[in-house]
């Protein structure tokens, strides 16, 4: 059976580009949803909001704000619909997506 | 077209450089965030759901074709390869750099374009009727009065921070195509028995949450009173508008509070108060920006042109554009073409490079160099002769820009939507296409005839949903996008707000209804009765039924 967590990672604009990124697990910022860090407990997420503001004072990133995901076998896929297309890109240019994955808006 | 003057350059340039500085301070940190959003969106550049966005303003929707081969050129070299042509007549960049702005105003400062009044609670870029100076029907090109407001109201002192945005539009047409009802402003220009020109202003209309049709506070203006009489309005708009609630700031809750009546003595009163020196036009001034808008050398021509009329009799692909894309000039053996950006299947408004750049090389060749962007999102091509249509036409057709559905099923007017904007509920754009192709059949489109099918991706109604003869809104419920669908809305001279049908539905049942409408329309006209006015006639109820009969 399918392990399913429910948490919540921390996504940004990239301040120079002002593309989409979430902070990783590795402690970097990340193009991929696949390698956020997903908190699961309160700390974890104070945790996120912490270095969100730190990335914010560094001018790396600009925006930072929490998204709600599921993850799913390791997969982690947006809860609102919003922050899925966010990942995609645009979903009637699925030519322009960064990271193609139609199986988030499908969700 | 207006062309800059000495001090208009400067003052561009000036500008960019002080962005670039901005810019570079905000990039190392010189500037917080909160103190950079302000200017960057002074400039036009907005941090979108994806990336940045650049909005960049075309005064009045003209374009010459170096400015539109600008454009092309910054859509590749900084964006990906295509624009957004707005409801606003504007164009957006969807993936800027914030590193690449500055440079990319100094590179449309130096074709005579920048970014300013396309954000903040300032007056925006002006807009009138993409025909103006074209049409058949026009009393006097508006374009003078409105490059004027331009001037005027550009980094205004006083009216930089007013209540909330302020939206102006110009017609000198009795034809409203400038939606001037729904407007802040809305000017429309008569003429009296002597011949005088006299301009009726329209205050308080609008859109967003809280749609309403302007009132008519002076039925004619003289037009050596115009710009004191605007800057009385901004007055008493800038003293008494809320500022307490960013949803009541707009002039039109102002005007609706306080009574037509009352607001029309506030404005009175304070127009009364301006000294002799504040009044008034600076005549000179209006006839010097005349002149960059006098007709082109237009030839004398007969009015009928044998050779359009031997196409069309031989090509019913060019015979069905003609009639839906081409439009009455006011000069003999001229025409307008509508250029429909909204291809079966395709997104509302966006044009590629190639696009524009085929459309600059057909106004440079064929149009006096002149093109125009329209408020439902195409383009036009103004002053067309009649000979060369075939010509024009066989080219849209090569760049995939000759869909012959002008102010039809399939000239769907969609804002960005979720697909793109950070404050939208709902895509927009899926719907349009999905509608589009519903009605691909351009024959039926022709057979349902004048047909103005709106969207907007919530309720701030950038798609103009509440003046579409249907109109569609896209908002969101616990994480699932709907679609609420009003009838009987029209922006033009007898404009007024849709009404809500029903219930919403889901984005794929959006078609399926838009149908049940439509069909519902034709088994009910009567002879020569367009949609808008069935539904006048008939109310809601036949639809209601057609709609709800069956779905739950």
């Amino acid at each position: 059976m399918a392990s399913i967590d429910r948490g919540k990672i921390l996504t940004a604009s990239q301040l120079r580009g002002g593309t989409v990124v979430f902070l990783a697990r590795n402690g970097r910022w990340s193009d991929h949803i696949h390698e956020a860090a997903v908190a699961l407990e309160p700390v974890a997420v104070e945790a996120l909001q912490a270095r969100g503001r730190e990335a914010e004072a560094a001018n790396i990133v600009t925006g930072a704000y929490l998204v709600e995901v599921e993850r799913r076998d390791g997969r982690v896929t947006p809860i609102h619909i919003r922050e899925r297309i966010r990942v995609t890109g645009p979903s009637v240019r699925p030519d322009l997506a960064l990271q193609p994955s139609p199986a988030l808006l499908e969700a | 077209m207006y062309r800059y003057d000495e001090f208009d350059h400067r003052f561009v340039a000036e500008r960019v450089e002080q962005f670039r500085d901005q810019t570079l301070r905000r990039l190392n940190g010189d500037l917080s965030e909160d103190e950079f959003k302000p200017l960057r969106l002074m400039n036009g550049l907005y941090l979108q759901l994806h990336a940045y966005m650049l909005r960049v303003a075309i005064p009045y929707g003209t374009l010459n074709s170096r400015q539109m081969l600008r454009l092309a050129d910054i859509s590749e070299r900084y964006d990906r390869g295509y624009g957004h042509f707005t409801t606003r007549q504007n164009i957006q960049f969807n993936w800027i750099a914030l590193a690449d702005a500055p440079e990319i105003l100094a590179e449309l400062a130096a074709v005579e374009m920048h970014a300013i009044q396309t954000s903040g609670n300032c007056i925006r870029n002006v807009t009138t009727d993409h025909w103006a100076g074209a049409a058949a029907d026009e009393l006097a090109d508006p374009r003078p009065v409105a490059e004027l407001l331009r001037q005027w109201s550009s980094l205004h002192p006083e009216f930089t921070f007013l209540p909330r945005k302020f939206k102006i539009a110009v017609t000198g047409s009795p034809h409203d195509r400038a939606a001037t009802r729904v407007h802040d402003i809305g000017l429309r220009l008569h003429l009296n028995d002597e011949g005088e020109r006299g301009w009726e202003v329209v205050v308080g209309g609008g859109l967003g949450r809280t749609p309403m049709i302007g009132v008519t506070v002076r039925e004619f203006l003289p037009e050596d009173e115009l710009l004191g009489y605007l800057e009385a309005v901004m007055r008493v708009y800038n003293l008494i508008g809320r500022r307490d609630n960013k949803y009541k700031a707009r002039i039109k809750i102002l005007v609706h509070e306080l009574g037509a009546e009352a607001f029309r003595a506030e404005v009175e009163a304070e127009y009364a108060r301006q000294t002799a020196a504040l009044n008034g036009i600076d005549n000179a001034e209006l006839e010097r920006i005349a002149q960059y808008f006098a007709p082109p050398p237009f030839e004398k021509l007969p009015r009928w042109s044998p050779a359009y009329q031997s196409h069309r009799a031989g090509n019913a692909a060019f015979a069905r554009w003609s009639r839906s894309n081409v439009a009455a000039h006011a000069r003999d053996g001229y025409a307008i073409v509508d250029v429909s950006l909204k291809p079966e299947g395709g997104i509302p408004g966006d044009a590629t490079a190639r696009q524009m750049r085929a459309v600059a090389d057909l106004a440079q060749r064929y149009s006096f160099d002149e093109v125009r962007v329209s408020h439902h999102q195409n383009l036009v091509l103004p002053h067309v002769r009649r000979d060369d249509l075939f010509a024009v036409w066989e080219r849209l057709v090569a760049e995939g820009l000759d869909a012959a559905n002008v102010g039809q099923a399939g000239d769907i007017i969609a804002c960005p939507g979720l697909d793109y904007c950070s404050l939208a509920t709902a895509r927009s754009i899926p719907i349009a296409q999905g509608i589009s192709r519903r009605f691909a059949d351009l024959n039926r489109q022709a057979d349902i005839g004048p047909l103005r099918i709106n969207i907007s991706g919530c309720i701030n109604a950038c798609g103009h949903h509440h003046v579409g003869h249907i109109g569609i809104l896209g908002l969101e419920k616990k994480g699932v996008e709907f679609y609420q669908i009003t009838l009987g809305g029209s922006s033009a001279s007898e404009a007024s707000i849709g009404t809500i049908i029903g219930p919403g539905f889901a984005g794929d049942e959006v078609p399926d209804a838009v149908e049940k409408i439509v069909t519902t329309y034709l088994a009910l006209r009567q002879e020569g009765e367009t949609f808008l006015a069935a539904c006048r006639r008939l109310g809601a109820e036949p639809f209601k039924e057609a709609l709800y009969a069956t779905h739950h």
